[in-house]
């Protein structure tokens, strides 16, 4: 049972941002629902609105516009596993999409909710991290950009503010020649490890982006392992995968609790780089 | 005493028009109100269940729009305009649906308590896909737990209903 609150019904991001502003800490956005909701079952958060953003228009589809790709934040997870346009310019995307939760999750649960909510244990933010993503946020009359680095602050803590809406993701359409993967590990309900590779390859390895998520409080970009393979050769930079993968585990900020020890997630985010690694080349 | 019977006058309640199995339901739910509360307990279907409350487990799948959703999350309003399917309005006319048959011939339960939510989540696969891989099945079908079965004659009972539904179409 949840307790009783308000919905409100905005038909504009401005709107939506006003509703905000003018209810602060007693509203919430909602779209999707499947982890706010959860979180107010529980009685963790307690809100006396909520702002259902579904009817505002515009922001559920995946288009291409001057070289990069534009991903609406209520574009569900079933809508983006199924999208043509991102299979063909994003495919690892697509295939992140296709392994959030379950069926019924995808079905209604939102990128935009995913990453606002900012559950450590999440996928799709540390994959937009790899792909060097930019988050639209629109108040009333003005809008900004936070990169995918800046956007997740801390758990269930992004850059946002308060009178906020996040409206579109978009991601650089990678070159013929970009490689990227993700690979996630867990046997709870939530992934326990991600890890996120980027790169472009021309001989060498470069533009190396690397990106740890869900052992940590917030996904993060590990410039620190990315210096390790950035410009080697192929084969050079194979050699040095573990050096890397080793990095990146200990700055994942991994802290033991139910998924793992701080030493076992710090080891599988090292698997892990590796086998993405491996995985993009291939 | 008056004091006593004294209701919120500034309640909000939704209108939700949909079709639930098939017909038109015209009901009114508060904003807070969930799915599977008002499914179960003001319309009086309880196929659908409560088990982990966070939807991860399955048991309280119903079809909207065709689509599985966890009514134990889903408020209830938001299935306004849409059709809603519970295991109840799967037969038709007394005769059950060929996934129906095939999960008693082949044994795809046991206490019963998890396949409304494996039936009609299996009923989402078919429409989507007639002819799922194992592979593919495995994947949709992830989200559905049991807790007796062990999944293999849940299984075996999905690929013998896709093929009889296949042979038909």
């Amino acid at each position: 049972m949840l307790r009783r609150f308000r919905l409100e019904e905005p038909e504009s991001v401005a709107e939506a941002a006003e509703l905000l502003g003018r209810f602060g800490e007693s509203a919430k956005v909602y779209a999707g629902g499947t982890e706010l909701l959860l979180a107010m079952k529980e009685g963790l958060v307690q809100y006396e609105r909520l702002i259902n953003v579904k009817k505002l228009t515009g922001l559920s589809d995946v288009t291409t516009a001057d070289g990069t790709l534009v991903i609406g934040a209520l574009c569900t997870h079933h809508q983006l596993e199924n999208s043509p346009v991102l299979r063909d310019k994003l495919p690892a995307l697509t295939k992140l999409e296709q392994n959030v939760a379950n069926v019924r999750v995808r079905q209604v649960g939102t990128i935009g909710g995913n990453i606002c909510f900012a559950e450590p244990h999440a996928d799709p933010g540390t994959l937009l991290i790899a792909l060097g993503a930019k988050m639209i946020a629109e108040q009333s009359s003005s809008k900004r950009e936070i990169t995918a680095e800046d956007f997740f602050v801390d758990a269930y803590e992004t850059a946002l503010q308060a009178d906020e809406v996040l409206t579109k993701i978009q991601v650089p359409i990678p070159a013929p020649n970009a490689r990227s993967a993700y690979l996630k590990f867990g046997y709870l309900e939530r992934p326990s490890v991600g890890v996120a590779v980027a790169f472009n390859l021309n001989g060498g390895v470069s533009g190396v982006r690397i990106a740890v998520g869900c052992a940590g409080p917030a996904p993060r970009r590990v410039a620190e392992a990315e210096a390790l393979l950035e410009g080697k050769s192929k084969d050079e930079a194979l050699r040095h995968v573990a050096e890397a993968g080793a990095s990146a585990g200990r700055a994942a900020q991994a802290i033991s609790d139910l998924h793992g020890s701080q030493e076992y997630k710090e080891h599988i985010v090292g698997v892990l780089l590796k086998r993405a690694f491996q995985s993009a080349l291939s | 005493m008056a004091k006593a019977m004294t209701k919120h006058s500034d309640t909000q309640w939704i209108p939700v028009s949909f079709t639930l199995n098939g017909r038109l339901q015209e009901i009114e739910v508060e904003p807070h109100e969930l799915l599977l509360d008002v499914v179960r307990d003001q319309l009086g279907l309880t196929g659908a269940k409560r088990s982990c409350d966070v939807e991860v487990c399955g048991a309280c799948t119903l079809l909207v729009d065709g689509r599985p959703v966890s009514a134990c999350t889903t408020l209830a309003f938001e299935v306004r305009g849409r059709s809603v399917l519970t295991i109840e309005g799967l037969a038709q006319d007394g005769k059950l649906h060929p996934l129906q048959e095939a999960f008693i011939e082949h044994g795809g339960f046991q206490c019963g308590f998890c396949t409304p939510g494996m039936i009609l989540a299996a009923k989402a696969l078919l429409d989507e896909n007639p002819n799922p891989s194992e592979a593919e099945l495995k994947h949709f079908m992830h989200g559905n737990i049991c807790r007796c079965t062990g999944y293999k004659k849940i299984i075996e009972s999905i690929m013998a209903a896709a093929k009889k539904m296949r042979a038909k179409a």
